[in-house]
């Protein structure tokens, strides 16, 4: 039994796979959405990367001559209430989505597989009570337990993560236990064990590498809700604060004010998130129809 | 059945229980309680007066005397007053809930009716250009912030009408009600019609691919049978399920549609109870939305032994 490898996935899609560049050509063809929601996505983290780079102005210098400026050559989106460009926050926001997306999926599904796995392997009272624990988290609604926790951390980027990344940890332990629970009746886990594998050996070399195809899944899927979950906390006040340029906190910023006279202020970032999440959307899509032999049609 | 529903209560009371103590210890390990708050505002402080204030609130007792206190009186139905407004705490949530409610109901019914059809549209003519559109479109919609799409439609009222929707306690009659309801509701409610459409179209594929639709479809029945009389019916069981998840998922666009479209509901108090650092109110009010919650799940699952003849609990 092997761990997880795209190419003997795609191959098992009907890809004829002969080296890398033709795993890619047969993903574009198969799932054009998909590998739109790659691109997506790479241009996204492109940016994140490069922000100095593709902007002129720097995100956080005020400016009281262009206060409200409209869209124009100098500015291509504008500028806020205190001058700063609207373009440059943008992309300097990506950098925010970026962090707050990645760090709180890997908290959330690094505490999210250990429980997981330990609750499916050990299972007696330890998955008892991880479960009933599990189910509690999950009866609030993920914004109001991110809501929670964000109040009772306090704002700052570290701790939006944490906010982000406590809630997500039931869906990914749940998932992962069931798989585990799965994989432990398989026989390569029964011939493991006629060997003399330890118990340990076993679930780190054989159930968890195994366990790794629904996890991508999931975490591509919880990615989108987790750039979602920090704009909806940043609009609050509840996030990431200034002076760091959250997409979200940038739409906060009297809002409802601005609909009236700069929607540019309104429009832009509001189109940032949008196209991100529907990126992260399109490529989870497609790598769930990838992965999860059970929606091949 | 009788046995499964006692015992699949006691684990809603078990449960609700575990979330009163989480969200009680979550909230007092905040830094700043809520006389730092008042006094921060007086800027000097003399910790006689803060000392008697944390007194009055019972602030100065031991976090499991707290506890109890909060749950003896939550269970004789005193919610404690709101440190904010010195108000009872139900006098300040009861008037808020039918506001909510109705906002809600008009979300749900609408996310059912648009995202039902739409999904068995699309799992039909799964794979044409037709599939393709309903399910970009449904990926667009769930990849908004419910904030952003109130501010687009804000947006097209100023543009339309020159100016927004403005919730008030009395409004002019029936219909003028219902359209400064449906607004906000149709904010949330596009959202959830797309979550409600992709979840009926996988339910749909998965009905599709089963035996009796291939013997249905060998008997020489029309497609027009085979679709609505064999598959929806059986797909629509999990739909059902669903629900329970659209219930959390429309009350979390709740509480940034109310702040955009300022209405006085649950959802938007929560959030300013938080800034506040109103401990009674903010646990009063997420154990109430815990309450909502996990009271539609108990309903749900008692649904589904209801309409699916197979599944009999308890056996």
């Amino acid at each position: 039994m092997s761990t997880l490898d795209f190419n003997a996935e795609l191959a098992a899609a009907g890809a004829n796979v002969r080296n890398r560049w033709g795993a890619v050509r047969f993903f574009i063809r198969r799932y054009p959405l998909g590998a739109i929601g790659a691109v997506i996505m790479a241009i996204f983290v492109l940016a994140a990367i490069f922000a100095p780079y593709i902007t002129i102005y720097d995100p956080l210098t005020t400016n009281a001559a262009v206060s409200l400026a409209r869209p124009s050559a100098t500015h291509w989106l504008g500028c806020d209430f205190m001058g700063r460009d609207v373009y440059s926050r943008i992309i300097y926001g990506a950098r925010i989505s970026l962090a707050v997306s990645v760090g709180s999926m890997l908290l959330g599904s690094s505490i999210g597989v250990t429980l997981g796995l330990l609750s499916g392997y050990l299972l007696g009272w330890f998955d008892l009570i991880t479960q009933r624990f599990l189910e509690m988290m999950q009866a609030l609604p993920l914004l109001v337990m991110a809501i929670i926790m964000a109040a009772a951390l306090g704002p700052s980027l570290h701790n939006t993560i944490i906010a982000i990344a406590i809630p997500l940890v039931p869906y990914v332990a749940r998932v992962i236990r069931a798989n585990t629970l799965s994989l432990r009746e398989q026989p390569f886990v029964e011939a493991a064990k006629a060997i003399g594998m330890s118990e340990r050996r076993i679930a780190l070399r054989h159930v968890l590498p195994n366990t790794l195809a629904p996890l991508i899944v999931l975490a591509t899927a919880q990615l989108g809700s987790t750039i979602l979950t920090e704009s909806s906390l940043s609009f609050l006040g509840l996030g990431v604060p200034e002076p760091h340029p959250s997409w979200g906190r940038m739409l906060s910023e009297s809002a409802a004010e601005y609909v009236r006279t700069a929607p540019w202020l309104v429009i832009f970032p509001g189109l940032a998130i949008s196209f991100v999440v529907f990126g992260t959307n399109l490529l989870g899509d497609a790598l769930r129809d990838l992965l999860d032999p059970r929606q091949r049609s | 059945m009788g046995a499964y529903l006692v015992r699949r209560f006691g684990l809603m009371v078990v449960t609700l229980f575990g979330i009163s103590m989480l969200i009680f210890v979550l909230l007092r390990i905040t830094p700043g309680n809520i006389a730092d708050i008042l006094f921060d505002a007086g800027g000097y402080v003399d910790p006689a007066d803060k000392a008697r204030i944390e007194h009055q609130l019972g602030l100065d007792k031991s976090i499991p005397l707290q506890y109890a206190d909060w749950i003896g009186g939550l269970l004789h139905g005193d919610l404690g007053y709101s440190y904010q407004t010195e108000k009872p705490a139900l006098d300040e949530i009861l008037p808020r809930i039918p506001i909510t409610a109705r906002l809600a109901a008009i979300a749900l019914t609408f996310s059912v009716l648009i995202g039902v059809p739409l999904g068995v549209i699309s799992a039909v003519k799964q794979n044409t250009i037709l599939d393709y559109f309903l399910r970009v479109l449904s990926l667009s919609g769930l990849s908004m912030p419910a904030f952003w799409l109130g501010l687009l439609i804000l947006m097209f009222f100023v543009a339309e009408f020159g100016t927004i929707p403005i919730y008030t306690d009395q409004p002019t009659g029936f219909w003028n009600a219902i359209l400064m309801y449906s607004v906000p509701a149709a904010a949330v409610g596009f959202r959830s019609s797309a979550l409600m459409m992709r979840l009926t179209r996988s339910s749909m594929l998965e009905v599709l691919r089963q035996d009796y639709i291939r013997t249905a479809r060998s008997k020489g029945a029309s497609e027009g049978a085979i679709n609505y009389y064999h598959a929806l019916r059986n797909a629509l069981l999990p739909v059902i399920t669903v629900i329970g998840i659209e219930a959390a998922f429309l009350l979390g666009g709740l509480i940034v549609t109310e702040t955009v479209f300022n209405i006085p509901g649950v959802a938007r108090f929560l959030v300013e109870a938080i800034r506040w650092r109103d401990y009674p109110m903010v646990q009063n009010l997420v154990m109430f939305i815990a309450i909502v919650v996990v009271t539609i799940n108990f309903a749900i699952d008692m649904l589904y032994a209801a309409v699916d003849p197979r599944i009999k609990y308890g056996n």
